[in-house]
């Protein structure tokens, strides 16, 4: 719209742009003549990305007024960082805080190694169909959903009837209230999560794998090398600046506790351990009766900052170190 | 390998050994816990009650399946999730092709500015508030609509997809049909599409299996239960163990502990039955899925 405007001025010779705007309209407006159909194409999916990505991204100013429905966006008037101070000062925020950390350093350190270790070890698997087998079994839990896995969770962990609680009587101890402790919460989520997610991510650890050189471990062969030597020397450098992306784009993801499974894992007992601040923007935001829109937005907010700062952060260490970046 | 020709030294056996130990721990954790679901949901109630089913199932019945049959909302959750899954999908391919293919033109001179828009909302959104008003402002609260136009569009698969165009779409191809005054859509059509079955049906099963085990929208957006996914009506069931009784037709008993019973037999057969429509083809299709891993890795 704006090329054409500016355009149609500089014909009439009315125009008042530069020479060099004026060759660059010129341009532009080339190649939108020459390739208008791509322009076409592609212009749905640009209004779904603006509307629904970019225009909540515009809504984010609501973090710093206080909103109000009949005001609109827009209109609603400033108030700063008062929402940002009020979530520093709530006497929650501590706990959030560490809940969220907690949680997701946890997942982090525990899950990071485990998929590659299992890369590792299948890739060393010489029969073909134990190989198969072990990648069919343990990709399957990705496939189950969020809810189903807690559901699976809650029914193993259960007091009454859980399998896990069964065998620890079998053994002559007490049941466990597994769900209602604070303290078995992160343990419960991470390891969980590791069930399900651990033989997926191993695939992109054997496509890394698949990609070394062969002579490598050929000339390491004849030069005498263990399988342990070589796993050491030749397979986990070569896997090396895959894990660094990953461990990136896992930095970058560090305040963001899966929202679906934690929601579905609380109940009132663990609430202690089990809020983080995900579950308490939508709670204070959505779910109350009184819902406050600023105060849930600026530590949404609060959270993405966060977020996109470490992964910046881990980025550029990674760039010094390992000569590995995201871009 | 060239590894078996050669004879294994002592250090090379015990490595093997640990390996196979690990790995065989390894699939007894992850397969276990699914066998004991499936043999709980085939059990007869009073075995589930009594926890006597360790392996296999225990005095085999239907019991647990009837009763998902019998459960109103259980019906129309499935119903429901497969409208969504299906015109979803359907959405999502379709847009999906139309964002990949301009931005995989190397002579799209826009192409970088819009795949850095399209990038940057991998990193950095403006979070769950500001997208529910939104939401609410475009009128989709308790609409089914809401089930498919917000996810319409998954960045990750727009790369992977734009990655596969790039690769296997021959410039030479493209002249050809451009000499032959093929337009971009007719190109796409007849040309693109026809070449492109492997990405597509990546996508698609991608996109599919989002759609059936997706939660946040529908937990976020929707409160009519007619409306409800099958993950809502399993939130319920599973989680919140909400199971009115009087919802499962044909339960007459009067004794609470077969109530129970039946109630813990549902929540087995339920996983088992939510689960089966992804499991089912997914031994079928893990090629697909392991070759979208493969695509998204070269790019990532």
């Amino acid at each position: 719209m704006q090329t054409r405007s500016m355009y149609t001025r500089d014909v009439n010779g009315k125009g008042i742009l530069s020479g060099r705007t004026r060759a660059m309209g010129k341009a532009i407006k080339k190649e939108m003549s020459r390739n208008y159909q791509l322009y076409l194409i592609i212009l749905l999916p640009v209004v779904y990305i603006i509307v629904f990505h970019y225009i909540p991204m515009y809504g984010v100013q609501i973090a710093f007024k206080n909103f109000r429905a009949t005001d609109g966006i827009w209109g609603s008037p400033w108030v700063g960082f008062e929402h940002f101070r009020k979530f520093l000062s709530t006497h929650q925020f501590g706990r959030i805080l560490r809940n969220t950390i907690t949680i997701s350093v946890y997942s982090l350190v525990a899950g990071f190694p485990i998929p590659i270790i299992l890369a590792l070890a299948l890739n060393n698997v010489e029969k073909i169909m134990f190989k198969k087998t072990v990648q069919m079994v343990t990709y399957a839990p990705y496939f189950i959903s969020t809810v189903v896995m807690v559901g699976m969770i809650i029914q193993f962990l259960s007091p009454q009837f859980g399998i896990v609680n069964r065998i620890i009587e079998l053994f002559g101890f007490e049941p466990i209230l597994f769900m209602a402790e604070p303290r078995y919460f992160s343990s419960i989520y991470v390891w969980s999560g590791i069930w399900q997610g651990a033989g997926w991510g191993s695939i992109i650890y054997l496509a890394a794998l698949s990609g070394i050189d062969p002579t490598l471990h050929e000339a390491a062969i004849i030069d005498g090398a263990t399988k342990l030597q070589r796993t050491i020397y030749i397979d986990v450098p070569g896997i090396m600046p895959t894990a660094v992306i990953l461990l990136i784009l896992n930095a970058g993801q560090i305040m963001n506790v899966g929202f679906e499974k934690v929601i579905l894992m609380q109940n009132s007992l663990n609430l202690q351990a089990s809020e983080v601040i995900a579950t308490y923007v939508y709670k204070v935001g959505l779910a109350s009766q009184i819902p406050r829109y600023s105060y849930g937005a600026a530590i949404g907010l609060f959270n993405a900052v966060i977020n996109l700062f470490l992964m910046l952060v881990v980025n550029r260490i990674a760039k010094r170190l390992t000569e590995t970046s995201l871009w | 390998m060239a590894t078996a020709k050669i004879k294994k030294t002592i250090a090379d056996k015990i490595y093997d050994t640990i390996n196979y130990v690990i790995l065989s721990l390894v699939l007894i954790v992850v397969l276990y816990p699914l066998i004991f679901i499936v043999s709980s949901s085939f059990s007869s109630t009073s075995a589930v009650m009594a926890g006597r089913v360790w392996l296999f199932p225990v005095e085999p019945t239907l019991r647990g399946y009837k009763a998902i049959f019998e459960h109103k909302y259980i019906l129309s959750g499935y119903a429901n999730s497969f409208y969504y899954m299906f015109f979803g999908t359907i959405v999502n391919v379709i847009m999906t092709i139309m964002a990949a293919y301009p931005l995989s033109r190397p002579d799209f001179k826009a192409r970088n500015i819009i795949m850095g828009l399209f990038a940057f909302t991998m990193f950095f959104g403006g979070g769950m508030i500001p997208t529910y008003i939104l939401i609410n402002k475009l009128g989709l609260i308790n609409n089914r609509l809401v089930m498919i136009i917000p996810g319409a569009l998954s960045v990750w698969n727009v790369i992977i997809t734009r990655t596969y165009f790039q690769t296997t779409i021959s410039n030479e191809l493209l002249e050809a049909a451009q000499l032959d005054g093929c337009s971009d859509a007719k190109f796409i059509i007849k040309v693109v599409i026809p070449l492109s079955g492997a990405i597509i049906a990546v996508i698609t099963l991608f996109y599919a299996v989002g759609h059936w085990n997706a939660f946040f929208n529908a937990f976020i957006y929707l409160n009519d239960k007619k409306l409800f996914p099958l993950q809502l009506i399993l939130r319920e069931v599973l989680v919140l163990s909400e199971i009115d009784v009087s919802m499962i037709a044909g339960v007459r008993m009067e004794e609470i502990e077969a109530r129970e019973g039946i109630k813990e037999l549902l929540k087995y057969s339920l996983i088992v039955a939510a689960s089966a429509p992804v499991l089912c083809m997914y031994p079928f299709v893990q090629k697909y899925f392991v070759k979208g891993v493969m695509i998204g890795a070269i790019k990532g």
